[in-house]
């Protein structure tokens, strides 16, 4: 039996890697060779999109990108062994881009088929729940703060400290919601989390849920992404199945349910009242704060909001301890930061690494340098202006990601 | 696209009453009167307003601020080009100009058949120009692959 990976993240079917999964199939089955075709999440390595990686001795072998028409001298030159060709990238594990990046909350990140809970279990899985149920809320709320944990959707708020607030506050009906309306050019983190590692979100919203005292969990997913909620509405019911949400969270007594919402396509939705407004079937108009969601949320009642990339780092904070979360990164900002890199550069994709990274690293030793000739444009995740040469060499990342870089650059940068 | 039925208050009714209680809000009402008949007629604004008791000036409001809600029925081929920043570096707005001129609508328009729209992305930033067509996406898009997608 070989396995064999094609990525099912819609970047990656966006380029064509349905056909090259069916076509395989046809040809394992015309030549009657036994193959295990897994349809996994992307590496993050998106200019390589179609990657077909094959299960050698010698590790997991990469071709790319792929189409149709490459595959008859791909078989040919007999990929299914690993053998040479053009295309061949090598061990994928072993590609300086990746073996570089510190992957935490990306960590499983293409590994395997995202859908696959015993595969999610074998990696660690569900091991950040259980202790949070062991701890207890005041132990779990203060372990998401000692690790350093901040707002990955812009504004960099401590989430231990929003955490606490909605443990705090006294309510019968409190919400989790998670937002997904990732709006800014040149980010798709968020959409390669929910389409990649759901279970991974879904249980980082499950900790939070019985660490707040809330009892129903939203994820509000841009319509702009139907794979990703395709992709978390099974999760969902995967995880009901498997005894994780619903009336009995992992065995403690505890219910905790998660439902998606979809947006219908509206530029603000993104801030965070704006997106409790539209949740509550309204016009997505901002709220004016106080009183802040963690006291007056959804529906008037306290609810915690956080992002995607904020949400889905929790269950290893929790697995791990926050000591180790907390090790990585510079000054205030701990941990690590995904950087999304898109827009005119050779190699556009997914960087993850501990905070304190410079520009000129992420968009020459990763991103490869321009692509062609274009004028030097780097849209990179969270920058939606566009970062210009001028601004580059040894600038480093900012403490507290892209936002405040886009501020610092307002103040004279350019 | 999906068939969707024709005009009726009838089937308007029955698909709000097997709403769920969580979905019984102004836009799931909508987004299920567009499930149901590809766009949201007039008229379904009173029996939604009606469902909810709440005034038709208020879900006037709400289906014009959503761009998904539809107000007129789909064309048979949607094409929505992204023209965000990403996408703009890898030459989107040529992009726009050939498929433009290759189907003979501009940009925010529809005719019989087909309607070109802008989106501000769909995620697939690495890989633009990126586009939604006939609701599948699609990345390093040419005015050729779009051809075939819309064919596909
Ligand atoms: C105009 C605007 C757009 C925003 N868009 C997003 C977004 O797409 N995703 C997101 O998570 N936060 C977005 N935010 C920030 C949210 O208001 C909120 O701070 C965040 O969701 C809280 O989660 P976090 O603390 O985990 O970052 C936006 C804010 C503004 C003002
Ligand atoms: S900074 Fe940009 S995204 Fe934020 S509120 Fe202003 S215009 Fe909107
Ligand atoms: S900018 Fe076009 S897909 Fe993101």
């Amino acid at each position: 039996m070989i396995t064999i990976y094609v990525p099912r993240d819609s970047a990656a079917r966006s380029v064509g890697a349905d056909d090259v999964a069916r076509a395989i199939a046809q040809w394992s089955v015309e030549e009657h060779i036994d193959i295990d075709l897994v349809r996994n999440g992307s590496r993050g390595a998106l200019w390589l999109e179609p990657l077909v990686e094959v299960v050698t001795s010698e590790g997991r072998i990469g071709y790319g990108p792929v189409s149709v028409e490459d595959l008859p001298s791909l078989i040919e030159a007999g990929f299914h062994a690993g053998g040479e060709h053009p295309l061949r990238v090598g061990v994928v594990d072993e590609l300086p881009w990746l073996a570089s990046q510190q992957r935490v909350t990306f960590a499983r990140m293409g590994m395997s088929d995202p859908l696959d809970l015993e595969a999610y279990r074998t990696t660690g899985g569900l091991h950040g729940l259980a202790r949070a149920l062991e701890l207890g809320p005041d132990e779990t709320a203060a372990e998401v703060l000692a690790s350093g944990l901040r707002g990955r959707g812009g504004a960099g708020f401590p989430a231990g400290i929003k955490w606490r607030t909605v443990l705090e506050v006294s309510s019968a009906t409190k919400y989790v919601v998670v937002n997904a309306d990732e709006g800014d050019s040149g980010t798709f983190a968020d959409r390669m989390i929910m389409e990649g590692d759901p279970f991974t979100l879904l249980e980082g919203m499950a900790i939070a849920g019985v660490t707040v005292g809330a009892t129903q969990g939203v994820v509000y997913i841009r319509s702009e992404y139907p794979d990703a909620i395709a992709t978390m509405r099974t999760a969902i019911d995967i995880a009901r199945l498997d005894g994780w949400l619903g009336d009995d969270v992992l065995g403690s007594g505890r219910a905790f349910d998660i439902r998606v919402v979809e947006g219908a396509g509206s530029y603000v939705c993104g801030e965070e009242t704006a997106m409790l407004e539209s949740l509550e079937g309204k016009r997505g108009m901002v709220r004016a704060k106080p009183p802040i969601p963690a006291l007056v949320g959804l529906f008037g009642q306290p609810t915690l909001v956080q992002n995607v990339l904020t949400m889905a780092a929790v269950p290893g904070i929790l697995a791990e301890g926050s000591g180790h979360y907390q090790s990585l990164g510079v000054d205030r900002s701990r941990g690590t930061q995904v950087y999304q890199l898109a827009g005119n550069v050779a190699r556009g994709g997914i960087v993850e690494r501990a905070f304190g990274l410079t520009l000129r690293e992420l968009v020459e030793d990763y991103g490869g340098g321009t692509r062609a000739s274009r004028s030097g444009r780097w849209p990179i995740g969270g920058l939606p202006a566009g970062v210009r040469a001028r601004c580059l060499s040894g600038l480093r990342v900012p403490p507290g990601g892209w936002w405040h870089a886009r501020a610092r650059r307002r103040g004279g940068l350019r | 696209m999906a068939g969707h039925a024709p005009w009726s208050a009838t089937v308007a009714r029955e698909v709000l009453e097997a709403l769920p209680s969580y979905e019984r809000l102004m836009l799931p009402a909508l987004q299920c009167m567009q499930r149901t008949f590809g766009y949201v007629p007039d008229e379904a604004l009173d029996v939604v307003a009606d469902f909810l008791n709440v005034s038709r000036a208020e879900v006037y409001g709400v289906l014009t601020f959503y761009h998904d809600l539809r107000r007129a029925a789909p064309p048979r081929t949607d094409i929505k080009l992204c023209v965000a920043e990403a996408c703009q570096a890898q030459g989107s707005r040529e992009l726009v100009a050939a498929v433009e001129e290759a189907y003979g609508v501009r940009l925010g328009e529809v005719n019989s058949d087909v309607e070109i729209s802008e989106v501000f992305c769909l995620g697939d930033c690495a890989l633009g120009p990126a586009a939604m067509i006939n609701g599948r996406l699609r990345g390093r898009c040419t005015v050729d692959s779009v051809r075939a997608a819309v064919t596909a």
